[in-house]
C-alpha cells in the first residue's frame, strides 16, 4: 500500500504549464528525493501535496484518502507537515514561540479557555512549552529560544523552520531544498538530523539541488523535468540514466550541476 | 513573586485609576470623571482593534459601526413602546421574567419597553450575527480591500441609521434608561453615581485587559500573530487561518458593541456621529498612536486622547488633530511613539532590578511585547 | 411615453453622476498601478478642485482662468502630496499606506473647513442658469450636464491618448507593469509616480469644477466620494485605468434608479452596498481577471 500517491497530476500558470502527467508513489518509512533543474516544477508539486495549489488534472492520495481540495490546514492536521523554500518564520515571535505555533494542531485550547485560563488551557500550555523544547534541543536550538526569529542567520532559519515543522509530529514531512544556503559543516549535521527524522519513523520527501545530500540520503529518486517526470529510481540507477545525464548535461552524479544552469542548452528528453 | 510580576501593569492601572479620582475630588475637579468615563468606554473599541489589527493583521474601518449597533439596538429595545401587548400567555411570561418591564412615558402614561439586560443580550446577539455575516466574506479580502470593504460596512450602518425615523434620524435617541448591573451599581450619567460609574468603566476596561492579556499570550495570540506575520506558513502548519480571523473579528466587534451598550445607558443617549467612518477612523487612529499590539499603548492613548477630545481640547480642530495624529505617528514612528519610551523606562528598571525579564513588568505605557504593525 | 422619458431622465443623472465616479476611480487607477498606493484622499480632490475655483471667480477671475488654476493647484497639491509622504515611505507596508491616505484625506477636510467654512458652495453655471434646461427625447438636461460630461469625456480621451502615444505616458505604463524594468531602461521611477499623482489630481480637480454647479461644492463631499470612486474602480478592475469609466457609469447609473426606488435617506446605501457585493463576489471587478489580486497575501 502506497502511503503517498500523486496520480497524473496537471497545473499551469496562464498559458506556462508546471506540471503535466506527474505520478510517483511514496512508500512509508522512505526518504524519496525529488530533483530537477530550476523551474522543473518541484516546488509547484510540493505546493500542491501542502494544499497550497490545486491540481487542475489528477489526484493526490495520503493514506489511501484523497487529499486533492483540502485546505493546507486539513492536510498539515492529517499528518504532513512542510518547509518552505526561503525559510518562512514568523518574525516578529521568539525561536521558542514560534516552534510552539507547531504544536498548534497538537492542541485545543479555544478564545475562550484561553482567555479566562481555565485550568486545563493552562495545563495544555505547559505541555506546549515543554514540547517545543523538546523539539528544539536535539536542534541544537536551545540557546536560542529567546531570540526573535527575524534577528537569526539564514542556516538557523531553516533548523527552525524544521524544528517548527516536526513539532506538529508529522508522518509526512516536506523538506523544500533544506540544504540550500547551508555551509558545509551545517549540511553535514542536516544529513545527520534527518537521518535521526528517518530513524524515528517519519517518511520524507525532500526537494534539493545538493545531489551529494540527495544522493546520500534518499532511498528513491524521482527526477523531474520541464514539469514531468523523467526517471524514477534508487540512487544508483539515477546517476546512470542516460536521460537524467543529458538533462543535467554536465554528468557529474554526485556534484551540483554546474552554476549557469540557464545557459545549459536543454534538449527536451522523449 | 512572577505572579507579581506579570500582574504588575493591572496593579498599577488599579493605582492609578483610584489616584486619578481622589486628586479630582480634592481639587475640587470631579465633573472630569465624566468624561474620563466615556473616554474609558471608547478605550475598550480601541482594544478590540488592537487585537483585530495589532496582533491579527486585519484592518478594520468599520468598528464604529458595531459601537452603534450595541448602542442603537440598547436604547432602541430600551425606549421604545411595544405596548400595549395583546395577553397572550407569552407576553406575560416575557413580562413576569422581566424582560418586558413597564416605565413612565414622557407624558406620564406608561410604556412598555425591554429591560436594559434583556436588550444588552440582544444588542450583543445582533452584532455575532452581523459581524459573522460582514467577516466572513470580508476576511477573505487583503489589504486595501479589507480596509474598503468594512469602510463600506460602517457607512452602510451609519447610513441606515441617519435615515431611520425609529431610530430617530438625526437626532439619535435620547432618554435610554440607567441600566441596574446588579450588586447595587448602576450604569447611569446621574451625577451622584458619577464615581461609582467611573469605577464600573475602570472595572470593565481591567477586566477586558486581563482577558486579552491571557489571550494574545495563549495558543490563540500565537496563531493570530502567525496569520499576521505569513498567512501561508500559519495554514501550512495547521491553523485554520480563515476560522481564527474571524473570531478575532468578531470579539473585537463584540466589545466594541459592549463599549457601545455601556455608553449609552452612561449618557443616556446616542447620536448618528457614533456610526459615522470619522470614528472609524477615529479608533485606528487611536489604536496605530498605541503602538497597534500593545495593549497597555493603546489603552493609555485612548483614554488620554479621547479625554482631552470630549473636553473639547482641540477646540474646532478636532478630527484634524487626529488625522494628523495618524500621518505623523505612522510617517515618524510607525511603531508608536510609546515604544521607544517603554524601551527606555524598561532599561532603567530592568538596570535596578531583574536584569533579564522581557515578558513582565512593564509598566503601564510600556509595550506589552513588541509592539507590531503590519 | 412618461415612463420612458423618467427612465431617460433618471439613465442622464446616472451617466452624470457616473462620469464623476469614473474620474474619481481613474485617479484611483492611475496612482495605485504606478504606486500601489491606494489613495483614499482621492475625493478631496474633487473637492478642492471646485473649492478653489470658486474662490478664484469670487475674486473676479473670468471662469475659464478660475477652473484652469483650480487645475494646476489641486495637481500642484497632488505632487506635493506624493513628494513629502509617499516617496519616503515607499518601503512602507499596506497598513500603513492607508492609514496615511486616511489621515491626509482627513487633514485636507479640516484645511477645507477652516479656510471656506461649512458654507455650501458653488460655481456659476458655465452656460445658462439653473432653470435653463434642453429638451431631450423627452427628458430635461441643465446644458451643464453636456459640460460635464463633455469636460470628462475629453480628458479621458486625452488622457488616453497620453498614456498610449507619448514617451512620458508609455514611460508610466512601463513603471506600472514592471517597475525594475523600466528603472533599468532608463526612467525615473519616483518622478513618474509623482507625475502620476499629479495627473490624478488634476483630472479630480477639473471633475470638482464642472460638477460644482450640479452638486454643490462642500468641504465634507469627497469621502464619499472616494468611496464610490472605488467601488467603480473596483468593477471596472483595480489598475486597469479605463476600467474605470465602465465601472463609474455602472455605479452612477444603478445609483440614479436605486434613488428612484430608495427612500431619499437611502441613496448612498445602494451603492455601497454594490461596493461589498462586489468584492465579495468578484474581487477582480467585472472585467477583471481573477489573478488572485485581492486575496494575494501583501
Amino acid at each position: 500500500m502506497a502511503f503517498l500517491e500523486v496520480e497524473n497530476v496537471r497545473r499551469s500558470f496562464g498559458g506556462l504549464v508546471a506540471l503535466d502527467r506527474v505520478s510517483f508513489t511514496v512508500c512509508r518509512g522512505q526518504i524519496k528525493g525529488l530533483i530537477g533543474p530550476n523551474g522543473a516544477g518541484k516546488t509547484t508539486l510540493f505546493n500542491m501535496v501542502s494544499g497550497l495549489l490545486a491540481p487542475e488534472v489528477g489526484q493526490i492520495r495520503f493514506k489511501d484518502r484523497t487529499i486533492t481540495g483540502l485546505k493546507p490546514f486539513q492536510i498539515a492536521r492529517l499528518g504532513i507537515s512542510r518547509t518552505f523554500q526561503n525559510p518562512s518564520l514568523f518574525l516578529r515571535m521568539t525561536v521558542l514561540e514560534n516552534v510552539m505555533v507547531g504544536r498548534h494542531l497538537r492542541s485545543r485550547a479555544s478564545f475562550l479557555s484561553s482567555s479566562l485560563r481555565l485550568p486545563g488551557q493552562v495545563r495544555e500550555e505547559q505541555h506546549i512549552r515543554a514540547e517545543a523544547w523538546r523539539h528544539l534541543e536535539p536542534l541544537g536550538l536551545a540557546a536560542l529560544a529567546d531570540r526573535p526569529a527575524g534577528s537569526l542567520a539564514f542556516g538557523q532559519r531553516r533548523m527552525v523552520e524544521l524544528a517548527r515543522a516536526l513539532a506538529t509530529e508529522p508522518e509526512l514531512l516536506l523538506l523544500d531544498e533544506p540544504a540550500s544556503g547551508l555551509n558545509t559543516r551545517e549540511k553535514a549535521d542536516l544529513n545527520q538530523v534527518i537521518r535521526r527524522i528517518r530513524a524515528s519513523g517519519v517518511t520524507l520527501l525532500l526537494v534539493e539541488h545538493d545531489m551529494a545530500l540527495v544522493m546520500d540520503l534518499a532511498d528513491d529518486i524521482v527526477v523531474l523535468h520541464n514539469g514531468t517526470p523523467i526517471a524514477h529510481g534508487p540512487p544508483a540507477t539515477i546517476q546512470n540514466d542516460p536521460n537524467v545525464i543529458q538533462v543535467y548535461l554536465g554528468g557529474e552524479p554526485d556534484g551540483i550541476p554546474p552554476a549557469g544552469e540557464l545557459n545549459l542548452k536543454w534538449t527536451r528528453p522523449r | 513573586m512572577r505572579f507579581l510580576q506579570c500582574n504588575t501593569p493591572f496593579a498599577t492601572f488599579a493605582v492609578l485609576a483610584v489616584v486619578t479620582q481622589l486628586v479630582l475630588r480634592a481639587a475640587g475637579m470631579e465633573y472630569c470623571l465624566t468624561q474620563l468615563t466615556m473616554a474609558l468606554y471608547y478605550a475598550l473599541v480601541v482594544l478590540g482593534l488592537c487585537l483585530v489589527t495589532g496582533h491579527a493583521g486585519q484592518v478594520s474601518l468599520g468598528h464604529a459601526a458595531f459601537f452603534a449597533i450595541g448602542g442603537y439596538t440598547s436604547a432602541f429595545l430600551t425606549t421604545h413602546d411595544f405596548g400595549p401587548l395583546p395577553e397572550p400567555a407569552w407576553a406575560t411570561g416575557l413580562k413576569q421574567a422581566r424582560v418586558l418591564i413597564e416605565h413612565s412615558d414622557l407624558y406620564g402614561g406608561t410604556a412598555l419597553s425591554v429591560s436594559p439586560w434583556a436588550a444588552v443580550v440582544v444588542a450583543l446577539l445582533l452584532t455575532f450575527v452581523v459581524a459573522h455575516l460582514i467577516g466572513y466574506p470580508a476576511l477573505r479580502l487583503k489589504g486595501h480591500y479589507l480596509a474598503m470593504a468594512t469602510l463600506g460596512f460602517g457607512l452602510i450602518v451609519s447610513k441606515i441609521v441617519v435615515g431611520t425615523a425609529q431610530l430617530g434620524a438625526s437626532d439619535g435617541i435620547t432618554g435610554v434608561p440607567e441600566w441596574p448591573l446588579g450588586f447595587g451599581l448602576t450604569v447611569s450619567g446621574r451625577r451622584t453615581l458619577r464615581v461609582e460609574n467611573y469605577y464600573i468603566a475602570c472595572g470593565l476596561l481591567l477586566l477586558t485587559l486581563v482577558l486579552l492579556r491571557n489571550l494574545i499570550r495563549s495558543r490563540v495570540g500565537r496563531a493570530l500573530q502567525a496569520i499576521h506575520d505569513r498567512e501561508t506558513a500559519a495554514n501550512a502548519m495547521g491553523i485554520n487561518t480563515a476560522a481564527y480571523k474571524l473570531g478575532a473579528f468578531v470579539l473585537s466587534a463584540l466589545l466594541a458593541a459592549l463599549a457601545g451598550v455601556f455608553f449609552t445607558h452612561y449618557t443616556g443617549s446616542i447620536s448618528p456621529s457614533e456610526a459615522g467612518a470619522l470614528k472609524s477612523v477615529r479608533y485606528l487612529a487611536l489604536a496605530a498612536a498605541g503602538g497597534m499590539a500593545s495593549l497597555w499603548g493603546v489603552t493609555a492613548m485612548s483614554v488620554i486622547l479621547n479625554y482631552l477630545s470630549l473636553r473639547g481640547f482641540f477646540g474646532s480642530y478636532d478630527n484634524a488633530v487626529f488625522g494628523a495624529i495618524l500621518i505623523l505617528i505612522i510617517s515618524l514612528a510607525p511603531e508608536g511613539p510609546l515604544k521607544p519610551l517603554g524601551q527606555w523606562l524598561r532599561h532603567g528598571l530592568n538596570r535596578n532590578h531583574h536584569p533579564r525579564d522581557e515578558t513582565t513588568g512593564a509598566p503601564p505605557g510600556a509595550s506589552d511585547g513588541a509592539p507590531r504593525i503590519h | 411615453m412618461e415612463n420612458g422619458s423618467m427612465a431617460l431622465q433618471y439613465l442622464l443623472s446616472g451617466i452624470t453622476k457616473g462620469s464623476i465616479y469614473a474620474v474619481v476611480a481613474i485617479g484611483f487607477n492611475l496612482i495605485y498601478s504606478a504606486t500601489g498606493v491606494l489613495n483614499f484622499a482621492q475625493g478631496e480632490f474633487v473637492m478642492l478642485g471646485g473649492m478653489v475655483a470658486i474662490m478664484l471667480a469670487q475674486l473676479g477671475l473670468p471662469l475659464v482662468v478660475a477652473v484652469g488654476a483650480a487645475v494646476i493647484v489641486v495637481s500642484a497639491v497632488g505632487c506635493l502630496l506624493e513628494i513629502t509622504f509617499f516617496r519616503k515611505l515607499r518601503h512602507h507596508s499596506i497598513l500603513h499606506m492607508i492609514i496615511i491616505t486616511i489621515g491626509l484625506s482627513i487633514v485636507i477636510q479640516e484645511i477645507a473647513l477652516h479656510i471656506w467654512d461649512e458654507k455650501v458652495r458653488s460655481l456659476p453655471y458655465f452656460t445658462g442658469n439653473e432653470v435653463s434646461s434642453l429638451k431631450f427625447f423627452g427628458a430635461a438636461i441643465s446644458p451643464q450636464v453636456l459640460w460635464v460630461l463633455g469636460a470628462i469625456a475629453v480628458s479621458v480621451v486625452l488622457l488616453h491618448i497620453f498614456l498610449r502615444y507619448t514617451l512620458q505616458g508609455r514611460a508610466m505604463r512601463a513603471c506600472a507593469s514592471n517597475p525594475e524594468a523600466a528603472m533599468l531602461a532608463g526612467i525615473n521611477i519616483p518622478n513618474m509616480r509623482t507625475l502620476s499623482f499629479g495627473l490624478s489630481a488634476a483630472l479630480g480637480g477639473l471633475a470638482g469644477c464642472v460638477i460644482s454647479p450640479i452638486t454643490m461644492t462642500h468641504y465634507e463631499m469627497g469621502a464619499p466620494l472616494a468611496i464610490k470612486g472605488f467601488a467603480a474602480a473596483i468593477l471596472g478592475g483595480l489598475g486597469n485605468p479605463m476600467g474605470g469609466v465602465i465601472g463609474g457609469l455602472t455605479v452612477g447609473i444603478l445609483e440614479a434608479f436605486a434613488v428612484s426606488r430608495l427612500p431619499a435617506a437611502f441613496n448612498d446605501v445602494a451603492a455601497f452596498v454594490v461596493l461589498l457585493l462586489v468584492l465579495f463576489v468578484r474581487p477582480h471587478g467585472l472585467l477583471g481577471r481573477p489573478g488572485g489580486e485581492a486575496v494575494r497575501e501583501h
